[in-house]
């Protein structure tokens, strides 16, 4: 039996390096990630944060950065008690070119047995990269409800 | 046919800004699955025991199936079986469901496929490699009018793995 994770691949006609900013820039990402900065300098060791309306969610450490190729950071949520044991999770970024598109595989790995965190990160991935590639396509985000991330209200 | 025992080895979602009618028609209408889905035409009667095709940019038969569910524009299920040589007795019949749920402005597409057995990861390979491509091109095409041109083969271990189980392969 594998181990408990999340995968997700989407195409999208990008260039990496858009790809990349769009992963690293707080302003980029309030577009399509239900209004949330991502806050970082983005160096190896440095900290990670999502923080929405000025409450942060989610906090971490930027393990990886290779840009515009590879981006990881360890994952750990603040803000509902329910999703917290998990402690540190780890989500991984790829960008790869691919004929003239880009793909980008998203990997959350690192749950404990049973979690919670999983099954809303499930949920929330397939929203936020979807408004992502709609966004870098068209130049307008999706309007998804808030509730597809799967969070306690 | 008795679905009961069929259950998901994928599931993949993706939202796209359109309505819940057009994503229903992009699925089952021959000229728009030829837009995002590798040039394949899918040609389906759209009633419970109606045939579901899927033919090759060459007209070749390449799926075969048959209308398991149909509620339009919200869930469509079909057998889903390549027609590779002794590919249903080895591996038994694939069974694939499409939900269309609006969220919000936008339309949640979830594509389902199903097993009556556990299969190796090598095998589902092809659909997990397959599927993000096609959907993230049936995306594209319904926002900007334009499919994604992309670029793909099968995967190699899962034509290793259907090789080792004696189904012959293109």
């Amino acid at each position: 039996m594998s181990k408990p994770e999340f995968v997700y691949v989407t195409y999208i006609e990008t260039t990496p390096e858009k790809l990349w900013q769009a992963l690293t820039d707080t302003e980029f990402s309030k577009l399509y990630w239900f209004g949330t900065e991502v806050r970082s300098d983005w160096k190896v060791g440095s900290s990670f944060a999502l923080v929405t309306d000025g409450i942060t969610s989610d906090t971490g450490e930027i393990l990886v950065s290779d840009p515009p190729r590879q981006l990881a950071y360890t994952f750990r949520h603040a803000r509902y008690e329910e999703m917290r044991d998990d402690g540190a999770t780890k989500v991984t970024f790829t960008i790869e070119p691919h004929g003239g598109i880009v793909k980008l595989t998203v990997t959350h790995q690192g749950f404990a047995a049973g979690s919670k965190l999983l099954g809303a990160v499930s949920n929330g991935w397939p929203a936020i990269l979807s408004g992502l590639k709609s966004l870098l396509e068209t130049g307008h985000a999706v309007a998804i409800p808030m509730e597809a991330l799967g969070k306690v209200k | 046919m008795n679905i009961d025992k069929f259950k998901p080895a994928i599931v993949y979602s993706i939202y796209i800004a359109s309505t819940r009618e057009k994503v229903w028609q992009a699925l089952t209408s021959a000229e728009f699955s030829r837009m995002y889905f590798f040039g394949n035409a899918v040609e389906v009667d759209l009633k419970v025991g109606g045939a579901y095709i899927v033919r090759t940019p060459d007209g070749a038969l390449h799926i075969s199936g048959e209308v398991i569910e149909c509620d339009p524009p919200k869930r469509l299920t079909v057998t889903f079986n390549v027609n590779w040589p002794a590919l249903i007795e080895k591996l038994g019949p694939t069974l694939v469901t499409w939900e269309i749920e609006q969220s919000g402005d936008a339309v949640k597409l979830t594509l389902l496929q199903s097993h009556d057995r556990i299969l190796s990861d090598d095998i589902l390979s092809g659909g997990r490699q397959g599927w993000p491509a096609i959907l993230s091109s049936l995306k594209s095409v319904l926002e900007t009018g334009k499919p994604l041109k992309v670029q793909m083969v099968p995967p190699q271990r899962m034509l290793d793995a259907l090789k080792a189980m004696g189904i012959a392969t293109p």
